[in-house]
């Protein structure tokens, strides 16, 4: 099962959407607690990153008894140094973000850490997609 | 043994018109209407008491004890919570009220913010050993409770797991007076003066307490009618000193919903309260957007207990009330904080609360289907049916949002015939 959801540029007072909608769906089927917790985290973080950083563009969660795999994909300026990105701390957020309380540098890394399985394809001037999996066991 | 849960909110029917006004406004979607009336699905009720607030024709009302249920107890004793305190005009003297408890018919009466100065102890103290995440969540509204146990299981590990000043009370009370008379745990009842129903669900089903001292609760709407006739008499017989309450100004403020952090020292703290602004912090919590802030207070009623769906006054008049009772006490009790408290502490043996609270249990609603993939099959039916749905919410299928409806009929809990749209 395919679930889609857009994520808005710019659109800060609805940031978190796609994740609380993913939550809930994921309640109903019965996903334990903490995996859907887990899920939530990572997806918002990468929402969060796909309007700050990607302009905006679309998660897309795949859903089976087994894996969730969520991609979180834009059109936007990519990530020169994907090493450097996965740093904790390391940010190029504005001080307008900042001052909105993110561009602490934990976003990615926090995706790889609540996530089983994680990857980014990135191209400078073509965009970004994160790949996180979680196994539902 | 474990009981099933039941909310203390309840319809009459010979009175609900069937509006719609209480489906639409409850957080949790826990209420249709069917065949004209409203019905509440008591497993999603948190018993915030929104449905009470807001019914035009007071046909939602909380089940609580008349007060001839005192009738059946030897010994009955009063605990008066900060928002009974609220109640009362803050330079009424304590010992009046407490007097006219015990002329509407309780033997005695337990001053809860005393027991206050016990809990904001121990909450200081569990702070400092704390490892766990944050921010921690505190547990002294049942309805938050309720509410992280069916849509936020994922949180529960950041309850504060100390008992509510009032359940403490109840528990050294009961203790002392079963033993001081020599009576029967039978014959004492302990009487909670409530000012919502969520703390009645909280004595009748034990939710955070695993043996809980307290026999029931009377709302505060129930008995300020005679006791403040009571009240008025005494005021004119005797002309006692201003007495605030036992324990420090710090507790009294429990009933309003910073009281807690102002109790317990916590400047890194926020307090948050009404429905849908508690709804939206616990999503900022489990979205882990505050991993900085250390503790939260959450009360479903906004601005606090104060503003409980069963309190008498009116909720702005309550908060003068306790602000002034606040004043009259500070007068009376050393400047700092952790001194005033430390002179109150009078109690011998007061209960530690850690020993008596029993972990939260995860509540969640019931998967759509209790196989995974028989799950994403109905929420496949589901998707398909909203689809055909207008999503205009209109209500005349009784559930409160197109989705609901949706959600219902691949649940098994109404037709498709239910929407007007779909039997055109
Ligand atoms: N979708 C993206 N497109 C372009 N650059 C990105 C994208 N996601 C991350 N980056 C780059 O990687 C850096 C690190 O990302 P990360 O999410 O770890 O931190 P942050 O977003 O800057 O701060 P935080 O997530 O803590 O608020 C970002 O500052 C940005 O330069
Ligand atoms: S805020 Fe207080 S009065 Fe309101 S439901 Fe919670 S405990 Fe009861
Ligand atoms: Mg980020």
């Amino acid at each position: 099962m395919e679930k889609r959801y857009t994520v808005e540029v710019d659109d800060f007072e609805r940031a978190g959407a796609a994740s609380i909608s993913l939550k809930e769906l994921l309640q109903k089927l019965g996903l334990a607690p903490e995996t859907v917790r887990r899920i939530a985290i990572g997806t918002y973080e990468g929402e969060i990153n796909c309007l700050i950083h990607g302009g905006g563009g679309v998660v897309i969660a795949d859903i089976t008894p087994h894996v969730i795999t969520v991609r979180i994909e834009d059109h936007g300026p990519g990530i020169p140094d994907v090493e450097k990105a996965m740093q904790e701390g390391w940010s190029t957020a504005s001080e307008e973000i900042r001052a909105k309380g993110f561009g602490a540098g934990m976003g990615l890394p926090n995706m790889k850490k609540v996530s089983d399985t994680f990857r980014i394809e990135t191209e400078v001037g073509k965009g970004t997609t994160v790949i996180m999996g979680f196994s539902c066991v | 043994m474990e009981h099933s849960y039941l909310n203390s909110v309840r319809v009459n029917n010979d009175s609900c018109t069937g509006c719609l006004l209480c489906v639409k406004k409850c957080l949790v979607h826990a209420i249709r209407v069917r065949r004209g009336k409203a019905v509440i699905i008591s497993d999603a009720c948190i018993d915030c008491g929104e449905c009470i607030r807001c019914c035009p024709t007071r046909a939602v009302r909380t089940l609580a004890e008349p007060l001839t249920e005192l009738k059946r107890y030897k010994v009955n004793i009063a605990l008066a919570t900060p928002s009974f305190y609220a109640q009362f005009d803050g330079t009424l003297s304590a010992s009046v009220l407490w007097q006219g408890l015990r002329e509407i018919g309780f033997d005695s009466v337990f001053d809860v913010p005393l027991a206050g100065d016990y809990i904001s102890e121990e909450i200081e103290t569990f702070f400092q050993h704390y490892q766990g995440p944050y921010p921690v969540i505190s547990s002294a509204c049942p309805a938050v409770l309720r509410l992280i146990q069916t849509r936020y299981p994922e949180l529960i590990p950041h309850v504060l797991p100390v008992l509510a000043p009032a359940e403490a009370a109840a528990i050294y009370v009961r203790r002392e007076t079963i033993r001081r008379l020599n009576l029967a745990p039978e014959e004492v009842g302990i009487w909670f003066l409530s000012p919502c129903p969520a703390k009645g669900t909280n004595i009748h089903q034990s939710i955070d307490v695993a043996h809980t001292a307290v026999t029931g609760s009377l709302t505060l709407s129930s008995i300020y009618g005679p006791l403040s006739l009571a009240v008025d008499r005494i005021r004119n017989e005797k002309n006692e000193l201003p007495e605030a309450t036992v324990g420090t100004s710090y507790q009294l403020a429990w009933g309003l919903d910073e009281g807690e952090l102002l109790s317990t020292g916590c400047r890194n703290g926020l307090s948050v309260s009404g429905p849908d602004d508690v709804d939206e912090i616990l999503q900022q919590i489990t979205l882990n957007k505050l991993p900085d802030v250390k503790f939260i207070s959450c009360y479903i009623c906004r601005s606090g207990c104060v503003g409980g769906p069963c309190v008498a006054v009116n909720k702005f008049v309550g908060m003068k009330n306790l602000k002034k009772r606040i004043a009259m006490r500070r007068l009376r009790e050393r400047a700092n904080r952790s001194e005033a408290m430390q002179a109150a502490r009078v109690c011998d043996g007061f209960p530690a609360s850690r020993q008596y609270i029993k972990p939260l249990k995860a509540k969640p609603a019931p998967p759509l289907a209790g196989d995974f993939g028989a799950a994403m099959e109905k929420m496949e039916q589901l998707t398909a049916l909203e689809e055909r749905l207008p999503g205009l919410d209109c209500g005349a299928c009784g559930a409160p949002t197109c989705h609901n409806f949706a959600e219902d009929v691949v649940r098994g809990y109404g037709t498709e015939e239910g929407c007007i749209f779909l039997k055109r």
